[in-house]
């Protein structure tokens, strides 16, 4: 099944990346290329095949529940694209009330 | 010959010897490979930034502790390239990406930390396709890198900076990550010994991710012995990393200096029939093919294996490791570092990390992220990163099974020798199967490395060895026979830059 142009903008969308209309061109065109190739995972995976989300078999790790010190928040902040009041400013999160 | 020319041209080990004997000091060692990198990197491109004067600072700090008699480690004053993904307090770190332009990172990897403590002096960071997406190099927001055995090529990638400040002797050591050949194949292309240790044996604290259930840091050299060494420094438990291996360190340089003296104990060599034949250049083929016979004449015994699975890896890395890469990625929205774009008063917040997130990002990494958010997505989950997860355990059994009956697998760490610049740049499948070999071992976790194997058109040609979980010590002994099978190390043979 292709992948629509539309299709490949709502995912830009999801993944809050605002991309042009050329690079819509070239991506759909070329994701649908690469899906068509991974595709071919469908052939082999049968039902009774256990997924594996991790290569060596770890248990729950767990930390002592000690406080240990902090990256020091003005060096932290120092770092960031803009900081007020020794917090990140971030822009405006709410729409305008009507 | 001069003699800053020549301190250039010493392994690491050498150069360890020589500043621990006193016959030269760590400084003189760093200018010399600070020298070189002004003289040649113009060319190379190797490099993304240089830190000079932290690297006389770290270098005159064993100059002092030798004078004061301290014992020093066996890297102590050599110099090394790092990879630009590995964090580094107070020294720029991008990525490879614009996104991440002048972020200075308050704290250090745990290798980083690692390596600063066994005196190994860091030159500067190392140039990378963009978060580590990519087999080339050219994928760098910063342009590409070149190949110091021909200038037209590319370096492989995505630890393509390493890999050339090696080659180019610029560097005697490397740090690489391997996500899915990033280590290996850039290692194969420029003649060189690059290693991806087990996945967990070494910590990931620091490393800026990619695609977590793969990501692994690995050593970069000219010599097996030398990369044994830079992997002792960097591996073993970190509580930093949840996913680091609580377990002993294999002797990863006893097992190198037992395969150099010919001792392959009986080992039996397993060769992947999948990994080979159409698709495959004939002078790969041919090297390969040699030192397969030379590990027969040295004693081990040649069997042929059958992982039928290892066909579908390549469609389950572009699955899996796109997922992974669009949930990671997903931080990097424009609030606590790196770049912001459109905060005028008027944007809100959305608007701004999209138009961050496109300014920021290059074309193949925003690709990923947007083929991954696909993968993940509801209704398509089951029939594409659910598959991928499947296959998994499938290239698992295949391995399982291989590893019955023999100690090692070998395959060709590329289908081909280093490629034009430019050449696949168009064409992301093409790409992709740069990592067509080095594919099944990232998904399984194993610990791999590449060898050299003799030169086809003039160009260096990998040989790849993989073992089973936890015994890295195998890969290094079965390197070490096969480069001592030639006498001297490959990269000798490269011409000058």
């Amino acid at each position: 099944m292709p992948i629509t142009r539309d299709e490949v903008a709502h995912l830009a969308r999801l993944a809050r990346i605002a991309v042009t209309d050329d690079e819509l061109d070239v991506f759909s065109g070329q994701l649908d290329v690469i899906l068509a190739a991974v595709a071919r995972v469908a052939e082999v995976a049968a039902d009774d095949i256990p997924p594996t989300t991790h290569a060596v078999p770890l248990t729950n790790v767990l930390r002592p529940d000690v406080i240990t010190p902090s990256l020091p928040r003005d060096e932290v902040l120092a770092a960031a694209p803009a900081a007020e009041g020794g917090r990140f400013r971030v822009p405006r999160i709410l729409e305008d009330e009507a | 010959m001069t003699e800053q020319t020549e301190l250039t041209r010493l392994t690491a080990v050498a150069t360890a010897e020589r500043i621990a004997a006193g016959e030269v000091s760590a400084t003189e060692v760093t200018q010399a490979h600070l020298d070189r990198i002004a003289a040649t990197d113009d060319r190379v491109h190797a490099f993304l930034r240089i830190d000079g004067a932290g690297a006389l600072a770290a270098a005159a700090a064993v100059d002092g502790a030798r004078a004061d008699k301290e014992r020093l480690g066996p890297l102590a004053g050599v110099p090394l390239a790092l990879k630009d993904v590995v964090v580094t307090k107070g020294l720029e770190t991008t990525c490879g990406s614009k996104i991440l332009s002048g972020w200075v990172p308050p704290y250090d990897a745990t290798i980083t930390r690692r390596m600063r403590a066994a005196g190994i002096v860091i030159l500067g960071k190392t140039n990378m396709d963009e978060f580590a997406m990519g087999s080339s190099t050219e994928n760098s927001a910063f342009g590409p890198t070149r190949n110091p055995w021909d200038l037209s090529r590319v370096p492989g990638g995505s630890s393509g900076g390493s890999s050339a400040a090696v080659a180019g002797y610029q560097a005697p050591l490397a740090i690489g990550t391997d996500t899915g050949g990033s280590i290996r194949q850039p290692a194969a292309v420029t003649g060189l010994v690059g290693a991806k240790p087990t996945y967990g044996g070494v910590s990931r604290y620091g490393l800026i991710a990619f695609s977590s259930s793969l990501d692994q840091a690995g050593p970069i050299a000219r010599t097996v012995l030398d990369a044994a060494l830079l992997h002792q420094v960097i591996a073993g438990h970190d509580p930093a990393d949840s996913t680091s291996i609580d377990a002993p360190v294999p002797d990863v340089v006893a097992a190198t200096k037992a395969g150099a003296a010919g001792d392959l104990g009986g080992r039996t060599v397993g060769v992947v029939r999948e990994l080979g034949g159409e698709g495959y250049q004939p002078g790969v083929s041919a090297a390969f093919a040699d030192a397969v016979s030379r590990l027969e004449s040295a004693g081990a015994k040649v069997v042929e294996v059958s992982c039928p699975h290892f066909r579908y890896a390549l469609p389950a890395y572009y699955l899996i490791a796109p997922s992974e890469c669009s949930s990671n990625l997903a931080r990097f929205d424009a609030v606590r570092y790196g770049l912001r774009v459109g905060d005028d008063g008027v944007n809100g917040l959305e608007e701004v990390m999209s138009l961050t997130r496109d300014a920021g990002f290059g074309p193949e990494v925003k690709r990923r992220i947007i083929l991954g958010t696909y993968a993940l997505s509801s209704g398509y989950y089951e029939a594409y990163y659910g598959q991928a997860q499947k296959v998994r355990t499938l290239i698992v059994r295949d391995f399982t099974a291989a590893f019955e009956v023999c100690d090692v697998l070998v395959s060709p760490t590329t289908p081909t020798v280093a490629f034009g610049i430019g050449e696949r740049a168009a064409d992301p499948m093409a790409m992709y199967a740069a990592d067509l070999c080095t594919l099944p071992a990232s998904l399984a976790g194993l610990p791999t490395l590449s060898v050299p194997c003799g030169l086809s058109e003039g160009l260096p040609v990998g040989f790849q060895v993989m073992a089973p979980a936890l015994a890295d010590d195998r890969i290094y002994q079965i390197a070490a026979a096969v480069e001592a099978s030639y006498g001297h190390p490959l990269i000798d043979e490269a011409p000058p830059l």
